[in-house]
């Protein structure tokens, strides 16, 4: 049981932490710099390299990252409310998957980066159509039925990315390889990611107290007065549409949706963390501020050479994930 | 009919037709249910009983006929003020993800609260009575899952009652429960319809039970036929015996009315 007040200081924590990591990210690099730096900087105040590096590559890359981050952490919640299953993330109904062979297939081509940016999206909303489709077909769509289609179509996509890194040219695998692991450095402007994640919470939020029934079981929801089969729709839609997005920035970075809803979960030591009006806002904080870390060090960890940032969200995560689902207690009392 | 017409009914069916892919449950089913009462429904599995539970919830459109909440349909109500006024106890729930008791519990407000609103020291205060109804008070804090099947089906049935609604449809609320808590439940629903003035529906399988704590029965023979009426008319070795497709004798003596499988 947790009270508003809680709810917020915990936001509040994590907001913090969120802020710190942006921080660090703008400071270390080739030219490491102050916080007094940075502040100049982004005032405009600096106007010269620092300036420069400050406005021009670290901010965008920076928040890129978080605003990925938090898409991917926001619909992997999402996910997990709309299968009612704990293992479900923003890739597991394929549209990172069709978003991929969208994406490959132009790299394949050798088209501009805009038709990249547009294969993908096409990719994604095309398995988003298809596998609702499918999953609508005989009207009952039930989370099994709807997982198995898209974890069917998925493997599908799976199938299509390795016959295109087979017959690509080798000077070409390296930047699909990249893209596939997820890759922040051709990322550019970031605002309208931000935007589009503000969005995606302003969306949910009103909806969060709903969204915790729905997660619990279909006919309580429908019974406590929620529109179940609506507000599964429009999950699909926002969860399938923000997934494109994040896939777009930085490509497919695994690992963050299914990983940051459970983090939080683990994090807060009681099932308050099931609270989706907490739940929804931390993971969304919780995902950026990995990302904006992982991407730090994927960039400055052997600098020059960067590491592809889905490398190290996973390692960064997973012994984060199991220090505390060793501290969780049995059972019991929490 | 032994509702009191000088009572405006609680939940009305008229004409009601129930079916389950084609096969027409139920035929032509009218009901009455007025405040304070409380009335079984009794059949054989797969008779239709939670089908109809569902309908009369409006989860579930009727293949034919109307239902009416308070004098409205389900259509005119929004789903916020149905949660207000009836509630579903459902058959076997599975939770995906960890909760607590009280968190449990505390969910049944959530159609008496603002969207914005969180859950409050009122809220709690009822949360907390529910749960001291049914036997669980000082188990707040332990998770779901900790608890055993019967502790879960006390724990439904608080967050039922925390709902406060004015009609109650209750699918097999006794499952998993023992003699002692069957009991106990059924004496907690016959106190809450004297003092609140709610009605209730409730699936049973215990002819014996009904009998004893509900004014009538709803009787579902699968096949389009039912029959409804006060116990001690509805409730017969006749009737029961076609019912369960089992002979059924009746033994005790005139106050006392006991019913044996055969």
């Amino acid at each position: 049981m947790i009270n508003r007040r809680h709810a917020l200081l915990i936001l509040l924590l994590l907001g913090l932490a969120a802020l710190a990591s942006i921080m660090a990210s703008l400071s270390v690099g080739n030219l490491p710099l102050s916080l007094g730096d940075i502040l100049r900087a982004l005032s405009g105040e600096d106007t010269g390299l620092a300036g420069e590096v400050v406005r021009n590559l670290r901010l965008p890359r920076t928040m890129a990252g978080f605003a990925c981050g938090g898409l991917l952490a926001l619909v992997g919640t999402l996910m997990q409310v709309l299968l009612r299953n704990p293992l479900a993330d923003p890739y597991v109904l394929g549209i990172s998957g069709g978003a991929s062979v969208g994406a490959l297939a132009a790299m394949l081509f050798g088209l501009p980066v805009i038709f990249l940016h547009a294969g993908a999206f096409a990719g994604a909303l095309g398995v988003m159509l298809m596998v609702f489709g499918l999953a609508h077909g005989d009207g009952s769509w039930t989370q099994t039925r709807l997982l198995l289609t898209g974890v069917i179509v998925a493997a599908g996509c799976g199938a299509l990315v390795a016959l295109i890194l087979s017959v690509a040219p080798e000077q070409q695998l390296r930047g699909m390889l990249y893209w596939l692991m997820g890759d922040l450095s051709q990322a550019e402007t970031p605002w309208s990611a931000l935007l589009l994640l503000a969005a995606g919470v302003a969306c949910v939020m009103p909806f969060a107290r709903e969204l915790g029934l729905l997660a619990r079981s279909k006919l309580l929801a429908q019974s406590l007065g929620v529109p179940v089969a609506r507000r599964r729709l429009q999950i699909y839609i926002l969860a399938s549409l923000l997934t494109a997005a994040a896939v777009n920035i930085a490509g497919s970075i695994g690992f963050i949706g299914l990983i940051v809803p459970h983090l939080v979960r683990l994090g807060m030591r009681s099932s308050a963390g099931n609270d989706q009006r907490l739940l929804l806002p931390a993971a969304v904080l919780a995902g950026g501020t990995l990302l904006v870390v992982a991407d730090t060090l994927a960039r400055t960890l052997i600098a020059p050479q960067q590491l592809p940032v889905g490398v190290l969200t996973a390692l960064l995560g997973v012994p984060v994930f199991l220090f505390l689902l060793t501290r969780q207690p049995r059972g019991g009392n929490t | 009919m032994s509702t009191n017409d000088a009572i405006s009914p609680l939940l009305t069916a008229r004409h009601l037709d129930v079916t389950i892919a084609g096969r027409t449950m139920l035929r032509d089913l009218n009901l009455k249910l007025g405040s304070g009462e409380i009335i079984a429904v009794l059949g054989r599995n797969g008779s239709g009983k939670t089908t109809l539970l569902h309908t009369l919830a409006g989860l579930r459109t009727p293949a034919d006929g109307s239902i009416e909440l308070c004098g409205k349909s389900y259509a005119a109500h929004d789903g916020r003020s149905t949660a207000c006024l009836r509630g579903l106890l459902a058959q076997n729930q599975s939770d995906a993800f960890p909760a607590s008791v009280l968190e449990t519990a505390l969910i049944g407000r959530h159609p008496h609260l603002g969207r914005w609103a969180w859950e409050g020291a009122s809220d709690e205060k009822i949360a907390h009575h529910a749960l001291m109804a049914v036997g669980l008070a000082g188990l707040e804090q332990r998770e779901v899952h900790t608890l055993s099947g019967g502790e879960r089906q006390r724990l439904a049935i608080a967050t039922l009652l925390t709902q406060q609604p004015q009609i109650y449809l209750l699918d097999e609320p006794l499952t998993h429960l023992d003699l002692n808590h069957q009991i106990a439940m059924l004496e907690l629903f016959k106190r809450t319809a004297g003092e609140s003035g709610a009605a209730f529906v409730i699936v049973l399988h215990d002819v014996n039970l009904a009998l004893r704590y509900c004014q009538r029965a709803l009787l579902l023979f699968g096949d389009g036929r039912w029959c409804e009426g006060p116990v001690a008319d509805t409730l017969t070795t006749a009737t029961l015996s076609d019912l369960y497709a089992h002979p059924l004798r009746e033994i005790g003596d005139g106050n006392l009315r006991h019913f044996i499988a055969v």
